[in-house]
């Protein structure tokens, strides 16, 4: 099979903050490294990032949060996308996120976990380690 | 879908069987320069519709990075508010144009979702270079948006937008200068030559962001699709339509053949482009030999 | 600087000659470190600066002397002589009982100013039962839902004493009369009440977005804030025109100079339009900026921010009253220098960066905490925080005299530069129609996401060095102590709001709302309305949910 599946990801910032520097930034960089990023902007409910991710089929969700709302908004993501028939979706996050917390979302599904200073090639070489198209 | 737009096999098989069910759809394409706020309308135009009761699809086209090959989809940003309803389904696209912006999908993507019941496709397209007038072709009913003081006066813009045309939004009309873009658009469009009974696209002034004008472009594409149905025109109209389906069909299979071919050859276009030289083949030959390649590909394929 | 003609030639000329006689060979031996130096907005820095890089610089006219225009060195006289800046610690987590603590233990560590952080929902205008508050209740700040939580926040502190900030912008109007309420029960009239709201709606479009309403409700409701204070609470900062978040968004120096000052335009232009004088209520006008590492430009950027407003507010505007004319500002160190990796270096960054806000001529300093990458300030970290400045304060000797980089080549050279780069934007914007028509186009939001990839992009080549990110770094995890908010707080702000909703006058309350919505409908100023309702414990939420309706939202534009 020829290789034309090109991964599409969304990029969406949950909750109510506004700091989007880093979601943009994230989503440049993943257009530049060849994929299909879907941004969704800011101020998402879990709802709607769900509803998005299905309707335009991703890959991957990759989610910033940096009030530390990160306990709650994540897991709910992953929850209602595994009610929509996305549980194939690898879901990733960033943002202000204490050591303890980032096992508890690890074990609730959220795979990758990235903090402030991460050099932008760790994101994209870990989306092409640990994310492929879906069937 | 993705599997159409990746150009899986099977894709076909799958459209073929569900094209019965298409052709209830009426197909609304928005295209404009970037920043004339194409996706604001089409928010407001969703919001028109579901008032309504009807189902809406979205296809929003954005372009790939031609660097990269990526892309940045953020048309669904302006289209919030219908993030969360049933009746609404917005699928975003990049135009992956390898060959000169021939991306067959989009019109395929369109009719799986008139398969799918939505009583309204919206296909949003950026700019107006060839690709766009291809995908507006299309739509039923194709509106262009065009925003004051965005530098490019309106006589600059090429002939063909004038054709593929079905209704002209000026939008943020709050701004200086729109009632100039509507005269001159008018004139433009008094001066075109046109026969008895051609439709008159109308000029209508659109504040998107505060939701003015958006009951009069709703009137306008209801008009455009009453006329294209009962104009005595409808059979040349459904013809013309068929005709640009079977074009775009043809061309995006011939554009993924081609494309395969090209990247199943060793080092892809690079290394194609290296032996032809090192061969001392003319271009057209080799094209020609790329093209039967990919025809036989084709046959075997039974179709992509 | 200010030579005769002919010296400054012939400094140059010397100046060619030392270039290829001494540095060649010098450079001969050891070739310079980096290709390019430049700044970390990457602006490119001169290697040495002489007299002849400030050629057309004129004492009286470009420096003077502090307080005296055009303010170049100084908002006062007698700067840190008289009264050094207000160390002013941003604060604000769980309830405000809890934040109620903090405050008293930041003042009795020597604190004179409170600072108060909101969580999200009100800064967005949710009471904490909403459901967009779910998990972010308490979080970022403290969560105020009504009077009754304000009163607590504030208990035993005196507003005829302390001034206080809040860091507020959509809501701010409302947060302000909730304030002027409290100072009423402590029996202190608004006339006597001293602090600022933020009240810059400007930037959160094009920076920090926390948002509520559309541009042009938003600056009537700004302009309503100017007029009232004016009017009768003189001592209040009416509007904090923020830079802070401009640049933690990712801009340069010279684009958060330019931003903030471009906004400052748009909030004088609007109150004069709407018939205000100048000089009635320019005076209350102050600044926020950011103090980033970068310590030359930093310092610099402070200095060309008080000589263009200056002139803008005497040309412009044709403001006449020395007040009206002089920038003020408050600084905060730069959130987005510090780092997660190796936590303790952000002390020293902090101290850097506060130490330009100083040699800047800051009137009043935030210093971060070192642990806020890692979640909000822990008492400890935020000690060491105050200490800072207090060091500065007290044992560097640096505010014994004024100004004291003023006449360095060096720093009036990069004045001078930031100035003409910064008015080169505000020009542009200009051209725009003004700062409201060019956020509308995103102009400023995609200069600053333009910056800010250019930023990240250098670090990834590592172009640009942040020790324990990109060089230096160590394996393995340096812990220290942090602070966590439970999901308790959201529970216990639930039944507050239970409880309040129960043992109000309701139908008061109700009519409280109808007055808010007949106000906001028509063009009266809607502060007095605001006073009643929030008087009558109206929660915020159900005050900006009548504004909402009225008003309509403002949604994310998505600018790349």
């Amino acid at each position: 099979m020829s290789s034309t599946r090109k991964l599409r990801i969304l990029v969406a910032k949950p909750g109510l903050d506004g700091h989007d520097r880093g979601a943009k930034i994230v989503a440049r960089a993943l257009r530049d490294a060849g994929f299909e990023v879907i941004y969704t902007g800011l101020h998402q409910t879990p709802e709607m990032i769900a509803a998005a991710a299905i309707q335009e089929d991703v890959d991957a969700v990759g989610m910033s949060i940096m009030s530390g709302a990160h306990m709650v908004l994540m897991p709910a993501v992953v929850d209602l996308l595994r009610a929509r028939g996305g549980e194939g979706i690898a879901v990733f996050g960033g943002g202000i996120i204490p050591d303890d917390d980032m096992e508890a979302l690890r074990a609730k599904g959220v795979k990758g976990l990235f903090t402030p200073g991460t050099p932008l090639a760790e994101i994209v070489d870990w989306i092409n380690a640990n994310v492929t198209p879906r069937q | 879908m993705r599997d159409i737009d990746d150009g899986m096999p099977g894709a076909v098989d799958a459209l073929k069987a569900l094209y019965p069910r298409t052709g209830r759809a009426h197909v609304v394409g928005v295209t404009g320069a970037p920043g004339t706020g194409k996706s604001t309308i089409c928010d407001r135009l969703i919001g028109s519709f579901r008032a309504e009761g009807k189902k809406v699809g979205v296809v929003a086209v954005d372009p790939s990075s031609p660097y990269s090959g990526g892309a940045i989809l953020g048309d669904r940003i302006r289209m919030q508010e219908h993030a969360t309803d049933p009746g609404v389904f917005i699928r975003s696209m990049a135009t992956r144009g390898h060959l000169g912006g021939l991306s067959a999908s989009t019109g395929d993507v369109v009719r799986v979702m008139d398969a799918m019941g939505m009583d309204v496709v919206i296909v949003e397209t950026v700019g107006v270079g060839q690709d766009e007038i291809e995908v507006a072709r299309t739509a039923h009913t194709t509106v262009v948006v065009l925003v004051p003081g965005m530098g490019d006066d309106v006589q600059a813009i090429k002939a063909g937008l004038l054709e593929i045309a079905d209704c002209f939004a000026v939008n943020k009309s709050d701004r200086d200068g729109a009632d100039k873009v509507v005269r001159e658009l008018q004139v433009m469009l008094d001066m075109r030559p046109r026969r008895e009974g051609d439709w008159e696209p109308p000029v209508v002034k659109t504040a998107a962001i505060h939701g003015e004008g958006i009951g009069d472009l709703r009137g306008a594409l209801d008009r455009h699709a009453e006329w294209a149905a009962g104009s005595g025109r409808s059979g040349q109209v459904l013809t013309d339509r068929r005709k640009s389906e079977l074009g775009e069909i043809m061309r995006g299979m011939i554009a993924k053949a081609v494309e395969r071919r090209i990247e199943a050859y060793p080092g892809g276009i690079d290394g194609l482009a290296n032996d032809v030289r090192a061969a001392g083949k003319d271009p057209y030959t080799a094209a020609e030999e790329i093209l039967k390649g990919a025809m036989d590909g084709l046959k075997e394929s039974g179709g992509r | 600087m200010a030579g005769e003609k002919d010296d400054l030639e012939s400094i140059a000329a010397r100046r060619e000659e030392w270039e290829e006689k001494e540095c060649r060979e010098s450079f001969g031996r050891i070739p310079a470190r980096l290709p390019r130096f430049s700044t970390v907005s990457d602006m490119e820095v001169k290697a040495l600066a002489t007299p002849a890089d400030v050629p057309n610089m004129d004492y009286e006219r470009d420096l003077g002397f502090p307080g005296c225009y055009p303010y170049t060195r100084g908002a006062q006289a007698s700067m840190y002589r008289g009264r050094l800046w207000t160390m002013r610690q941003f604060a604000g987590f769980g309830t405000a009982r809890d934040t109620n603590g903090r405050y008293k233990y930041l003042l009795s560590q020597g604190q004179t100013g409170l600072s108060v952080a909101f969580h999200y929902p009100t800064l967005m205008g949710y009471d904490s039962d909403h459901p967009r508050a779910r998990g972010e209740v308490g979080k970022c700040g403290v969560a105020i839902d009504s009077l009754a939580d304000m009163e607590v926040l504030f208990d035993g502190i005196p507003f005829d004493k302390v001034t206080t900030s809040m860091t507020i912008n959509g809501p701010a109007a409302i947060l302000l009369a909730m304030y002027i309420a409290v100072a009423e029960k402590q029996g202190i009239g608004q006339d006597a009440i001293g602090g600022t709201i933020q009240n810059d709606i400007l930037k959160e479009y094009i920076a920090q977005k926390s948002w509520i309403f559309p541009p042009r409700p938003s600056m009537r409701l700004i302009v309503d804030t100017i007029a009232y204070c004016t009017e009768h609470v003189p001592r209040w900062n009416t509007i904090s025109v923020s830079g802070y978040h401009i640049r933690e968004a990712g801009s340069t120096a010279v684009q958060e100079l330019a931003f903030t000052l471009a906004d400052g335009i748009g909030y004088v232009q609007a109150a004069a339009d709407a018939g205000l004088d100048v000089d009635a209520f320019a005076p209350r006008l102050s600044f926020f900026f950011n103090a980033h590492v970068d310590f030359f430009e930093e310092v610099a950027k402070y200095r060309a921010a008080r000589r263009i407003w200056a002139r803008v507010m005497k040309e412009r505007f044709g403001a006449k009253r020395p007040d009206s004319l002089r920038l003020r500002f408050h600084t905060q160190t730069a959130g987005c220098t510090l780092t997660a990796q190796q936590p303790m270096n952000n002390v020293v960054r902090t101290t850097i960066e506060a130490l330009a806000a100083v040699m800047g001529g800051t009137q009043s300093l935030h210093t971060n905490s070192m642990d806020e990458t890692l979640a909000l300030p822990s008492e400890q970290a935020v000690t060491v925080a105050l200490r800072t400045q207090q060091i500065i304060a007290e044992e560097s000797g640096v505010p014994n005299t004024m100004d004291p980089l003023g006449g360095s080549f060096f720093v009036e050279w990069l004045t001078g530069r930031m100035e003409a780069d910064a008015l080169e934007y505000i020009r542009k914007i200009d051209d725009m129609g003004g700062i409201i028509p060019a956020v509308e186009q995103g102009y400023p939001q995609r200069e600053i996401a333009d910056a800010a990839y250019h930023y990240q992009q250098q670090l990834e080549k590592a172009e640009k060095v942040v020790v324990g990110v990109n060089k230096y770094v160590m394996e393995g995890k340096i812990d220290i102590p942090i602070l966590k908010i439970g999901e308790e707080v959201e529970a216990e702000q639930r039944r507050r709001l239970a409880a309040l909703r129960a043992g109000r006058d309701g139908a008061e309350a109700a009519r409280c709302l109808e007055a808010v919505e007949r106000a906001a409908r028509g063009t009266e100023n809607m502060m007095p309305y605001f006073i009643r309702a929030v008087k009558a414990y109206c929660t915020l939420g159900e005050i900006i949910g009548v504004l909402r309706r009225v008003f309509g939202e403002y949604k994310d534009p998505g600018m790349f």
